[in-house]
């Protein structure tokens, strides 16, 4: 804030302020973090209680979607971080098709998303099936943080496409331009925060044998 | 500053008077003002509080006599459920900061508005929908929830009343309290006016601060486990069900992660309105104003590490019982602390005995003595004792209402003024502090002793040797609630005829003081620029204020 000693007139009032603006969005990662750090909590819990059923039930899993997955999701941060340096520079449709380009990603991780627990509801394993309740209650509780995990997961890609969208939209009208572009700032950290909570299911679920 | 100046504020209409995009109700609840999303909040809050009271007072007169009095046990199982959860998630946690906070804050850093005004707004509706859905559940077919507000599994999975609708209103209701939380962290960092270094804050602004973080750090914990509880009954995950070799346990840990916070979420806004009214009714400097502002930080940071103090009965190691104790014990040195200040503070000071000082009174005596029973339940042979019983039941209340509630009679009677640009009459405030305090205590002091001797909560019928100490607390009930109901039409009373307000009728220090009351639509018409601390009344003072 601009501290002149003779105070700030009422027309300065609308003022930008994208430190602010950063920092609420932060605080608002934060929260999300924390909402994932519950899950992980509980399936810390849950692997030292059951190690051996873990083992089993991820075992289950196709380590190679999994792998797709993460590339997938990986370019995808890449894609937008592009964006936000093109933005910068001012090349606006370089910065849509990078935009774009990450969306189509997202996209590309649901559907393989959608494959994947297709198969699983195929083999007859989804909550209270009696396929799963035959099972050990280890690989019960796998399989409900599996579900619950990637599932919210999945939603948070989902929330995480509207927003690039809303962003790209906004590019596109000129809203967000080079000298204004803390919007799609927030949008590339939100879509960060997606990653980075993939980067860690990836390994808890499928690598960790 | 000058102190007398009549405000033009009194006579115009300040910010009421503004003429915005829409007019009438829908200029209140499509308002972005800070000034009129902390009324519309005032207004809701107070709804929802009157209806928990009504809830308590039933409740009460359930417990005059021995068995069945005016209600069947399923129904004193969804009174005590709802009125938990509204008094909780609708009252103590929205009371103070989404009121006082909103209404405030800008004004007391010296700010037009908030940093989001528009998500602001977007918490006020989060607030609005999921106090309705907790209304709403009441209604559906399969009947109210009969959880107690604590949702603890396995009983929330398996009972066939409404118990998702719940779930969601609390989820959507910490979805608000997240908001408003980084709202005010930005708004602190980013908008103080010139001069106002952090330690020329209010100190009600630290207190805000420090509840904003707990708001933000602890708020995401309880959504992800009521969202767990609720897939549990969709789907049947078995987290945590103990039939699919989920642990129940766990649910109570991740519940009070969140929920031990949360009381101080409760409590902080109410030790920094005292902290606030006290100077100004001892026309004195705050003693030890950094050590009242940390020890809000340090309540905060100590509170979010004994959350299992709520579980000793569970089983838990030893070691886990001894380590949860002794923090428990610590958090008390910073809320003595705070004690120790208001006490120093009113001491040689020109003490003006008005209505916000006697609540704060009250509020002292009441929160010390919530504090010390819950040192007591803190104790582990203690706690075995007592877990469960009145005891507890009396304790919280000590703490949260006579404690926070008492602390927000406080504040509405101390910013009245300023909010409406009315004054209330003095005797009729007088008489309901007497029968609020009164009543209050003996509503609450027999719980006590009822706990003692092992009267356990959430029961609708108890053994005949309990009865006069039932009795006794039930008419203190009634005499709590007839002050409560003055209160309220005094305050009412003066909102149609009250004396116009002179925009600083306290001699208050703080930024808030020097606009006019009601304040106009953006605050201030140019940011002022701070060059003292909050609190400078060394006018008042031989010595020159002390400096901690
Ligand atoms: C006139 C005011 C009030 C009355 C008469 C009242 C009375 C009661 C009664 C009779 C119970 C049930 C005790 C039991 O059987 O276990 C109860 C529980 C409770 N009260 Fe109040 N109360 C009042 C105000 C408040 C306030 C202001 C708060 C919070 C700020 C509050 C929070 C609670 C909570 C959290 C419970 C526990 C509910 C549960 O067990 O799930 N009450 N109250």
């Amino acid at each position: 804030m601009s501290g002149t000693s003779h105070g700030i007139p009422a027309e300065a009032h609308v003022h930008r302020d994208d430190t602010g603006s950063r920092l609420g969005m932060w605080l608002f990662l934060f929260t999300e973090l924390i909402l994932f750090g519950g899950l992980f909590i509980v399936y810390a819990v849950y692997r030292f209680s059951h190690p051996d059923a873990f083992h089993l039930a991820a075992a289950e899993l196709n380590t190679f979607v999994g792998t797709v997955n993460t590339i997938i999701l990986l370019t995808s941060s890449l894609t937008v971080a592009m964006s936000i340096t093109a933005m910068q520079e001012g090349r606006k449709a370089f910065a849509l098709t990078l935009v774009g380009l990450t969306i189509a990603l997202a996209l590309a991780f649901l559907v393989n998303k959608y494959f994947e627990w297709g198969h699983k509801f195929d083999v007859g394993i989804y909550p209270g099936s009696p396929e799963l309740l035959s099972q050990p209650q280890g690989v019960i509780l796998y399989f409900g943080l599996y579900f619950i995990m990637t599932g919210l997961h999945a939603l948070h890609v989902i929330i995480g496409m509207a927003v690039l969208m809303y962003v790209f939209n906004a590019i596109r009208r000129g809203t967000i331009h080079a000298t204004s572009y803390v919007r799609l700032e927030s949008g590339a950290l939100y879509w960060h925060l997606v990653d980075i909570i993939w980067i860690f299911l990836f390994p808890l679920f499928y690598l960790l044998h | 500053m000058t102190q007398a100046t009549v405000s033009a504020g009194a006579r115009s209409r300040g910010f009421y008077g503004e003429k915005g995009k829409y007019s009438g109700i829908r200029g209140w609840i499509f308002s972005t003002d800070h000034k009129r999303i902390g009324l519309l909040y005032l207004v809701s809050m107070a709804g929802f509080f009157l209806l928990a009271v009504t809830f308590g007072v039933l409740m009460r007169l359930e417990m005059l006599s021995p068995g069945k009095t005016i209600m069947e046990p399923q129904t004193y199982n969804t009174l005590f459920t709802l009125h938990g959860i509204m008094m909780i998630f609708l009252f103590i946690i929205p009371g103070l900061p989404a009121v006082f906070g909103n209404f405030l804050l800008p004004l007391l850093i010296g700010a037009r508005d908030v940093f989001f005004p528009r998500l602001n707004l977007l918490s006020w509706w989060l607030f609005i929908t999921g106090g309705l859905l907790a209304l709403v559940s009441v209604f559906l077919p399969g009947g109210a929830a009969d959880t107690g507000w604590t949702f603890y599994v396995p009983y929330s999975i398996r009972t066939n009343t409404n118990v998702l609708p719940a779930l969601f209103a609390a989820f959507i209701l910490g979805f608000s309290s997240i908001l408003t939380g980084l709202n005010f962290i930005t708004t602190i960092h980013r908008m103080r006016a010139p001069g106002m270094g952090w330690f020329r804050m209010p100190l009600f602004v630290w207190s805000l601060y420090a509840t904003a973080w707990i708001q933000v750090l602890a708020t995401p914990i309880i959504g992800i486990t009521l969202l767990l509880v609720a897939l549990e009954r969709w789907f049947g995950v078995g987290i945590f069900d103990p039939a699919l070799g989920g642990d129940p346990v766990l649910y109570q840990h991740l519940f009070w992660i969140y929920s031990h916070p949360a009381v101080y979420i409760m409590i902080l806004p109410g030790l920094g309105v005292a902290s606030e009214i006290l100077p100004v009714f001892a026309r004195r400097t705050i003693f030890g104003y950094k050590f009242i502002a940390f020890s809000s930080v340090a309540i905060a940071g100590l509170g979010s590490l004994v959350w299992a103090h709520h579980m000793f009965t569970v089983g838990m190691s030893y070691t886990g019982m001894f380590v949860f104790s002794l923090l428990t014990f610590l958090v008390s040195i910073p809320s003595a602390i705070k004690i120790f200040n208001w006490i120093a503070t009113l001491y040689k000071g020109s003490i003006v005995l008005d209505v916000p000082l006697l609540f704060i009174l009250s509020f002292i005596v009441q929160f010390s003595i919530g504090g010390f029973t819950g040192l007591m339940l803190g104790a582990l042979a203690v706690n075995i004792h007592v877990q469960d019983t009145y005891f507890v039941v009396g304790h919280f209340h000590y703490v949260m209402f006579g404690g926070t509630g008492f602390a927000l009679f406080a504040a509405i009677h101390y910013w009245f003024p300023k909010m409406f640009g009315k004054m209330y009459r003095k005797g009729p405030a007088v008489l309901s502090w007497i029968l609020a305090t009164l009543g209050f205590n003996t509503l609450y002091m027999p719980f006590f002793f009822l706990g003692y001797m092992g009267m356990p909560r959430r029961y609708y019928d108890y053994l005949p040797e309990y009865q006069s100490f039932h009795v006794i607390a039930t008419v203190g009930s009634w005499i709590l609630v007839l002050g409560i109901i003055i209160m309220i039409v005094n305050l009412l009373y003066a909102l149609k005829k009250g004396a116009p307000a002179l925009a600083n009728p306290w001699g208050g220090k703080t930024l808030e003081w020097t606009v006019p009351s009601p304040p106009p639509t953006e605050n201030f018409a140019t940011i002022p620029v701070v060059t003292t601390g909050p609190y400078d009344f060394s006018e008042y003072e031989q010595r020159p204020a002390e400096h901690s």
